[in-house]
């Protein structure tokens, strides 16, 4: 489910306040400890146990996945198959991933380049038609691309982008500006003007401001947006089935829903293939999981 | 979290943040000067991220809405308006009402659902134990993941005889033979396997959010309500859900929006199933798109869900308030 990036409110709490005090002390009774211990276990392995699925799938051979009692672990360690798999009959899976990886990495680069500017003026001065601005990026965040697709695509068919990767990168982009936006500029905001100012008395400009006195003060805010845009870009699903009928052009999301219902589903491949392009974000969104707990209020799916 | 911005906070940005507080971006704001002037002068900075919004968000939006008035051919030629008949299609069709109230189920279940595990797995999480953060990790998964690719995992462990979940359920004496009654063959069951997925990868979001806010419970409250003499389970009550109110307020509010426009678990798990008995609005649009390439009435059933997440949203922050300070 796309989800909406989830406005992330960024943690600048001086660390003594931010390691507020837990629940319980450290004089916990061993049993307790014991019993968490016991549930996070159960935990653990309920999160992550589709994804063990999807891993010893991966490396058992067909007949293996497709037998008729099945077993839970490989009884022959396949290896090959993350070098076989890209060939299938279903789609052209080498295309499908670089559609992903383009799509995703442009429409980042778009969302950082058009967010940040915009970011930062609007955490910084006061203009007319400031709240105006601001509301539509609200507005944007309550909207998915899934309840406009019949709208995208009259518009981009319209404009001769239909079926294109170009038509994909402004969709992502524009349905994950917004939380971009908020996110960075909540973190501009919490710079104090007085920093800007003398560096504004030495005689910067105001993209010097901006990129030499700013950038490095915010930049796990940045880091946050860039993250969670790419992270959605990745899995987005609804308006790339809509917008991208050639195969070659669509992204694995969309590519990988082929093999379902196909009289012989090779899913040792569909697994396989998952696990490449699952890996990767699962890594990027564990490297902004402090900032998660941090307080993540409000935003996203999508 | 400390710092709050004078503007509007995001839609569901949660209580915790609108407190005004000192050291806000108030005070950092340059006063206004003239108006046309400061305006020129911020054009170049928000006009990109203004095109992006209005060409690619408001207009589609609008061209949707027009669309849904006019009469549009299969191969995509405009024949002129034909009122609200697009509407009254969408109304007529008998299987309309059925989708419709399942759509309901399929919101209100996930979303309740999601929230009370996730009330607890936020309880476990913000707990000390050895090995907290690796759980805590774990967690994340199914929210980077792909939700396409996580629902492929459980179509594959549901199909008669192969499926690893049947043997699962088999082997542990639920159900007495492999083929598993056609979990994904049959449009109940399909659907009712489809809301366990949706409440899966719910789950992480929801959690942390909850996570977010039981950081936010003063200690000294804590310790105060142990003084007291209050239980885990009255102190859970009486101090710890209140201060939740603003962090589960914004989950639910954002996986309302988040379930309601769902698409890739339903389409992976029932859309190979024919007729439309495992459908919600948002599958139902599609199908108008794709299978019937129906684009005028796809577009009609689209504004009337765009109508049905303003009326839920506007309800919800009625009745609950979220933006209510705590």
């Amino acid at each position: 489910m796309a989800i909406i990036a989830p406005a992330l409110q960024a943690i600048r709490l001086p660390a003594t306040q931010v390691r507020r005090r837990r629940f319980t002390d450290d004089q916990v009774p061993f049993g307790s400890v014991l019993l968490r211990m016991l549930a996070g276990l159960v935990v653990l392995v309920v999160f992550t146990l589709p994804y063990l699925i999807m891993f010893f799938g991966s490396v058992k051979t067909k007949p293996q996945i497709r037998s008729v009692d099945p077993t839970y672990f490989p009884t022959e360690w396949r290896w090959e198959n993350f070098a076989t798999m890209w060939s299938t009959p279903e789609t052209p899976l080498p295309q499908n991933m670089i559609s992903t990886i383009v799509i995703s990495t442009l429409a980042t680069a778009l969302v950082l380049v058009v967010a940040m500017p915009a970011a930062y003026y609007t955490a910084r001065f006061v203009f007319p038609g400031r709240m105006v601005f601001l509301f539509l990026v609200i507005v944007t965040q309550m909207l998915q691309p899934a309840l406009l697709t019949s709208g995208l695509f009259r518009q981009f068919l319209a404009l001769g982008l239909i079926d294109t990767w170009a038509a994909m990168i402004f969709i992502n982009a524009a349905f994950n500006l917004s939380f971009a936006v908020w996110i960075m500029h909540s973190f501009f905001a919490g710079i104090p003007r007085e920093v800007d100012e003398a560096a504004q008395l030495d005689g910067a400009g105001r993209l010097t401001v901006l990129f030499r006195i700013n950038l490095p003060l915010v930049w796990p805010g940045i880091v946050t947006a860039i993250v969670f845009t790419f992270v959605a870009c990745w899995n987005e699903f609804a308006a790339s089935l809509v917008i991208l009928s050639t195969a070659g052009n669509q992204p694995l999301s969309v590519a990988l829903t082929k093999f379902v219902g196909q009289y012989e589903t090779s899913w040792h491949y569909v697994f396989g293939v998952s696990l490449v392009a699952i890996i990767p974000v699962v890594v990027l969104f564990m490297l902004i999981e402090k900032r998660l707990v941090g307080g993540l209020t409000a935003g996203s799916v999508k | 979290m400390i710092t709050t911005t004078d503007t509007p906070s995001v839609p569901g940005a949660g209580a915790a943040q609108r407190r005004p507080r000192p050291g806000g971006d108030l005070r950092s704001v340059e006063k206004p000067r003239s108006g046309a002037r400061d305006l020129l002068a911020a054009l170049p900075w928000i006009s990109p991220a203004l095109l992006l919004i209005v060409g690619v968000v408001m207009f589609p939006a609008a061209v949707m809405f027009y669309n849904s008035t006019r009469d549009i051919s299969v191969s995509g030629i405009d024949k002129g308006s034909v009122g609200f008949a697009n509407y009254a299609e969408v109304f007529a069709f008998p299987h309309f009402w059925p989708i419709f109230l399942r759509t309901i189920v399929w919101v209100v279940v996930v979303v309740v659902a999601a929230v009370l595990i996730s009330l607890a797995l936020a309880q476990l999480l913000n707990k000390a134990f050895p090995g907290r953060r690796i759980v805590r990790l774990a967690v994340i998964i199914p929210w980077a993941a792909s939700v396409v690719m996580t629902t492929l995992v459980f179509y594959y462990g549901l199909e008669p005889y192969f499926g690893i979940i049947n043997k699962t359920l088999v082997d542990i004496g639920l159900i007495t033979t492999p083929e598993g009654y056609g979990w994904t063959r049959n449009p109940p069951t399909a659907f009712a396997w489809s809301i366990v997925v949706a409440v899966f990868v719910s789950l992480p979001f929801t959690t942390y959010t909850i996570l977010a806010g039981l950081q936010m419970v003063p200690g000294e409250v804590l310790e105060a309500a142990k003084m007291d003499g209050a239980g885990p389970a009255r102190t859970y009550v009486s101090v710890v859900l209140p201060h939740l109110r603003g962090a589960v307020a914004v989950a639910v509010l954002i996986n309302i929006i988040n379930v309601f426009n769902s698409l890739p678990i339903l389409k992976v798990m029932t859309g190979s199933i024919p007729g439309y008995d495992a459908d919600t609005i948002m599958t139902m649009i599609f199908k108008y798109i794709q299978v019937q390439q129906k684009i005028d009435v796809a577009s009609a059933l689209s504004v009337v869900s765009f109508l049905i997440v303003i009326v839920i949203v506007a309800v919800y922050v009625r009745v609950v308030k979220p933006m209510k300070e705590v």
